[in-house]
């Protein structure tokens, strides 16, 4: 399964990775990372029929979350899986969780990332 | 003819007694006074009954006695003031001493002009009584000049007065705005500190993430370099600890981050320092730009725009008050979002915000010291021509009640021009663009 996480903040990758060491070294898990809206457009573009899920922060320069999450509905619906998007914000408000359901996401994550929900979570998903 | 020398000494004592009836000396010589005016009469009497037939020795006593009179008055410095009056009388003096000695020595010659010497002896006392008019007039005039003077002195004074107490009922409210202004300068302070705390809040809530995050990753990877080496798999544990040491690399490195924020945020809240420090106005430009917009943001959600850096990589350190100039971009920063964020209410989705904040330092002019130049453009509502040269005024602000103090500007002017020797100016096209650029003196 192969997962995009979209985060301004650069540190996020090590995390990832680390948090995932497992999953990764069992082949159960692939992470590929943006680290802005564009910078994950350009990634879908390239490879987005392998990327099953993805993750990104709202709150960015640039391209929000929410800019990013209205791109890939409008832009990747074919063919056939649309990926799955989960958004995750510092703001756990309702007005972004109201806004990224409106706007397609599938699920809505809060910062700081509980990784064992979103284990529990990545594995409803993947089954 | 003698008793005009009595009368003009009988004036002369009337006239001390009516000069100094109401002054300080008055008592020291009204012993004197009181004895002159019952002597003179006596003597005139005395003088008359039995010097009658002795007209010459009569002439010159009675001019002798004037003149000793005269003489004594003259030396006395109490009456100083008199000396013009004194001087009326010596013509009287002469005349009866020439009368009394052309009597003694050639009595024939003066019986025969007689006539001419009582003339003399009359125009002699005309001359005095004359003069005790004339100067009673002038000493008239004086005395309402006198009086004048210190009606108007009393007026002065009290005017002085007046003024003295307006001027320090002045210097009071003066005292007063001064503490008012120093008040304002704190609540300003304290209002943008307000703006930055949820920029603040999100700028910190990142680094503290990372923190726990990487210390929980951390102890799961202890457990699982143990299993490891109970395996025996020393290269996999090597790993594993390789992994950790970065890790708690990362979590110093995000402590610090965060510990460099709150800082930054009690570095501006505290009242004015002026301590002027080499600084990295690259690190100020940054750190406040990501402030401010997350301030905005934390306001507005639905609210994104594109910031841009453009930070010259090899800029000098500036000497300047970091944390005064911090609030100089601070509120630029503001500024340039609220004016991009207006915009983008009224045009919506197809409008593009964009804040560009740039730092360089071009080589300076000959002569010229060298600056530093920091330029904060945003594509926003921009500043329309009329109210260009109200926006460094205090006060003035262009934002709803509440929202806005209007000391933003007016005190970003103060820090950059008074405080550093700067320059800050504005460019702007209404609808277009604003761009304002400051120029710091690098020492």
């Amino acid at each position: 399964m192969k997962i995009l996480v979209v985060d301004d903040e650069a540190d996020v990758q090590p995390l990832f990775i680390q948090r995932f060491r497992k999953e990764i070294k069992n082949n159960e898990i692939e992470f590929t990372f943006a680290q802005s809206g564009e910078e994950a457009l350009n990634v879908l573009h390239e490879a987005h029929s392998e990327i099953v899920l993805i993750l990104s922060d709202i709150n960015m320069p640039g391209m929000s979350g929410l800019e990013l999450l209205t791109h890939i509905r409008h832009d990747f619906h074919n063919p056939p899986p649309p990926p799955v998007v989960m958004m995750i914000t510092a703001y756990g408000d309702e007005e972004n969780h109201r806004q990224a359901m409106e706007n397609g996401a599938d699920d809505f994550l809060t910062k700081p990332l509980d990784f064992s929900l979103l284990k529990e979570k990545l594995k409803t998903f993947g089954e | 003819m003698n008793v005009f020398y009595f009368l003009a000494a009988f004036l002369l004592v009337r006239r001390l007694v009516k000069r100094y009836k109401f002054t300080s000396l008055f008592p020291k010589w009204q012993g004197m006074f009181k004895t002159a005016t019952w002597i003179l009469p006596v003597v005139y009497v005395a003088n008359a009954i039995w010097l009658d037939n002795y007209e010459a020795f009569s002439d010159i006593l009675g001019a002798g006695m004037l003149f000793g009179m005269l003489w004594y008055i003259d030396n006395e410095p109490d009456f100083v003031t008199q000396k013009p009056y004194l001087q009326a009388n010596y013509p009287l003096v002469a005349v009866g001493v020439i009368n009394g000695l052309t009597l003694f020595i050639a009595e024939s010659f003066h019986d025969k002009h007689e006539n001419y010497f009582q003339f003399a002896t009359l125009a002699a006392f005309v001359w005095i009584f004359g003069k005790w008019a004339t100067s009673n007039k002038q000493d008239e005039a004086l005395r309402i000049a006198a009086e004048r003077k210190a009606e108007l002195e009393a007026l002065v004074n009290a005017r002085t007065a007046e003024l003295v107490k307006q001027k320090e009922n002045l210097q009071d409210i003066v005292e007063e705005l001064k503490a008012t202004q120093d008040q304002l300068i704190q609540s300003e302070k304290m209002a943008s500190l307000g703006e930055l705390t949820a920029g603040i809040a999100h700028e910190i809530q990142n680094p503290l993430n990372f923190v726990n995050n990487f210390s929980e990753v951390s102890m799961e990877l202890i457990d699982e370099m143990a299993e490891e080496l109970e395996k025996g798999d020393k290269d996999e544990a090597m790993a594993i600890a390789a992994d950790i040491k970065q890790n708690l690399e990362k979590i110093r490195h995000h402590g610090q981050r965060a510990d460099g924020i709150v800082k930054g945020m009690l570095q501006h809240s505290r009242a004015s320092s002026t301590t002027k420090e080499p600084t990295d106005i690259n690190k100020l430009a940054d750190e406040y730009l990501r402030l401010s917009y997350h301030g905005l943001r934390a306001k507005d959600k639905s609210f994104n725009a594109h910031l841009e850096t453009h930070l010259a990589p090899d800029l000098p350190m500036a000497n300047l008050v970091p944390q005064d100039v911090g609030r100089v971009l601070l509120n630029l920063f503001n500024n340039a979002f609220y004016a991009v964020q207006q915009k983008h209410k009224a045009l919506g989705g197809d409008f593009k915000p964009t804040v560009e904040v740039s730092t360089s330092a071009p080589p300076p002019a000959k002569g010229a010291a060298p600056m530093l130049v920091i330029t904060v453009k945003d594509n926003g509502t921009g500043i329309p021509d009329d109210i260009k040269e109200k926006i460094m005024q205090p006060f003035f602000t262009t934002k709803p009640t509440g929202e806005g103090t209007g000391l933003g500007l007016s005190l970003s002017y103060d820090i950059v021009v008074k405080a550093h020797g700067g320059k800050l100016d504005i460019e702007s096209k209404e609808g277009e663009y604003t761009i304002f650029t400051i120029r710091l003196p690098l020492k």
